[in-house]
């Protein structure tokens, strides 16, 4: 039991697809300016990743080793499908805001990654245990970014006034970086910063060393 | 069986088409119903708070009921009889003999193409017509924002302005949503006593001192080019191009739509 409590848990803080892993950043920037969208981002994409895994697993063993990506790929297409309709037709409205973002799961890094790494090696149980905990995982980053993203840039959570912004004639003067999606970089630079200054063993080996500064050389030729 | 021999490659290959084919098709036909009446029910919602409807009739379908659909000529400005249930208007912007390119200067709405009939929504109270309400569209900062305008008996009164699909920036230019925003336009002017088109949407805020002040609306804060772009849609719909031939049939009462 306690192999599948591990297998669950360990990508949401242990090896985070986004802060260890760097996988899945590009979703992270566009959708999470608001936090409702960002929450239905997230349940899209576990769903995705834990179902994904699953069927394929359940056929690893029949799947030719020269064509399995593309097999990966249409398995992981058709679920995003799925997904998309489904919201387009009973979340209307966040799926105007998510747009092509929900397709473009199919290209999240993440999902194809545990595919490959995990699913094409263990049986259907614990892929979809691994999916469910790196689509947690993935959530995890994605709704402290979109809470910090809508809280200061947007003075709301879930579009629920928390500090009253000036054009709603409130005192808080939103800060329209928050709204751009390069903020979500320093929010995620943050998170892995606190992130590994919690769990140390994180922090990757130097690959370098910087050298001293060199000697300044006489500068003859300037005179 | 070998799993990588070439039979196994065909037949996992196949196989797999077959059933995520099948899968998929199963849901997309049996939801799109659903995702069909979200889009139309969507688009009605905008048509009824741009006319601000609901203040007037206690719900949404009995204000659905009080508006007409009238399929207008935008050259010559003039009913043109075509039943509404037939126009789609997909298709007219993909048909060439039924749409007007638009060339640089004309283009200020930067839509490219016009289409020569198009729908308008026509709230009749006690058999006159009290509210009309246009499509219109242009482009913003990332896309173009499409929305209703709602004019008026007077067909000069602004009485709202309700975009239903845009690309624009969340808490930028995406506050074309915000209610507060979209309440500044209520009672606002659109024509000045030249007939020529004077309303826009200004940098800043407006002076309630200011002689143009019925004509200007607040400016998005950090949206100049999405506050821009709204400014030129009305002034292209609302212009000679657009709706502008239509209105001034309308007010010189050379037509009675009741007839068409």
């Amino acid at each position: 039991m306690s192999k599948f409590k591990e297998i669950l848990l360990t990508p949401i803080f242990k090896d985070n697809p986004i802060a260890l892993q760097i996988l899945g950043i590009c979703s992270a920037l566009a959708v999470t300016s608001k936090l409702y969208p960002t929450l239905i981002m997230c349940v899209a994409l576990t769903i995705t990743v834990s179902l994904s895994n699953f069927f394929i697993s359940l056929i690893r063993n029949i799947i030719p080793t020269n064509i399995r990506i593309i097999v990966q790929m249409t398995i992981i297409s058709s679920l995003v499908i799925l997904v998309d309709q489904f919201l387009k037709a009973y979340d209307y409205e966040t799926s105007k805001t998510l747009s092509v973002f929900v397709g473009l799961i199919i290209t999240n890094c993440i999902v194809m990654g545990r595919a490959e790494a995990f699913a094409m090696q263990n049986t259907p149980g614990v892929s979809f245990l691994d999916g469910l905990g790196n689509g947690l995982g993935y959530s995890l980053i994605l709704i402290v970014v979109g809470a910090i993203r809508e809280l200061l840039g947007s003075g709301q959570l879930l579009g629920i006034d928390i500090l009253i912004t000036t054009q709603n004639g409130g005192w808080y003067v939103g800060n329209n970086f928050f709204l751009l999606a390069p903020s979500s970089f320093l929010i995620i630079g943050l998170f892995i910063w606190a992130l590994r200054s919690w769990k140390t063993e994180q922090v990757e080996e130097k690959e370098f060393l910087m050298s001293k500064n060199a000697p300044k050389e006489v500068e003859t030729h300037h005179a | 069986m070998q799993k990588d021999s070439i039979l196994n490659i065909i037949l996992v290959g196949v196989g797999l088409c077959i059933v995520c084919g099948a899968v998929i098709s199963t849901v997309a036909v049996s939801l799109r119903d659903q995702q069909e009446q979200n889009v139309i029910f969507d688009q009605q919602s905008k048509i009824i708070d741009a006319a601000r409807l609901l203040e007037v009739y206690p719900s949404s379908q009995e204000a659905l009921d009080s508006i007409e659909e009238v399929i207008v000529n935008l050259n010559d400005g003039q009913p043109s009889g075509i039943p509404p249930q037939q126009y789609d208007l997909d298709s007219i912007l993909r048909d060439p003999s039924q749409h007007t390119v638009l060339n640089g200067s004309e283009d200020i709405a930067m839509i490219s193409v016009r289409e020569n009939l198009s729908k308008v929504y026509i709230e009749y109270r006690n058999n006159e017509l009290k509210t009309l309400i246009l499509p219109v569209r242009g482009y913003g900062l990332w896309g173009t924002l499409y929305g209703y305008l709602a004019l008026d008996s007077d067909l000069n009164t602004i009485v709202g302005l309700e975009f239903y699909k845009h690309k624009e920036t969340p808490g930028l230019g995406a506050e074309v949503d915000n209610p507060n925003w979209k309440k500044l336009w209520n009672g606002k002017k659109v024509f000045d006593e030249n007939g020529l088109v004077q309303i826009s949407v200004i940098k800043g805020f407006s002076n309630p001192q200011s002689t143009d002040y019925s004509y200007e609306v607040d400016g998005l804060s950090g949206a100049t080019i999405t506050s821009k772009g709204v400014s030129n849609l009305l002034a292209f719909w609302l212009g000679d191009e657009g709706f502008g031939p239509f209105i001034n049939n309308l007010k010189n009462k050379e037509m009675k739509l009741s007839d068409v």
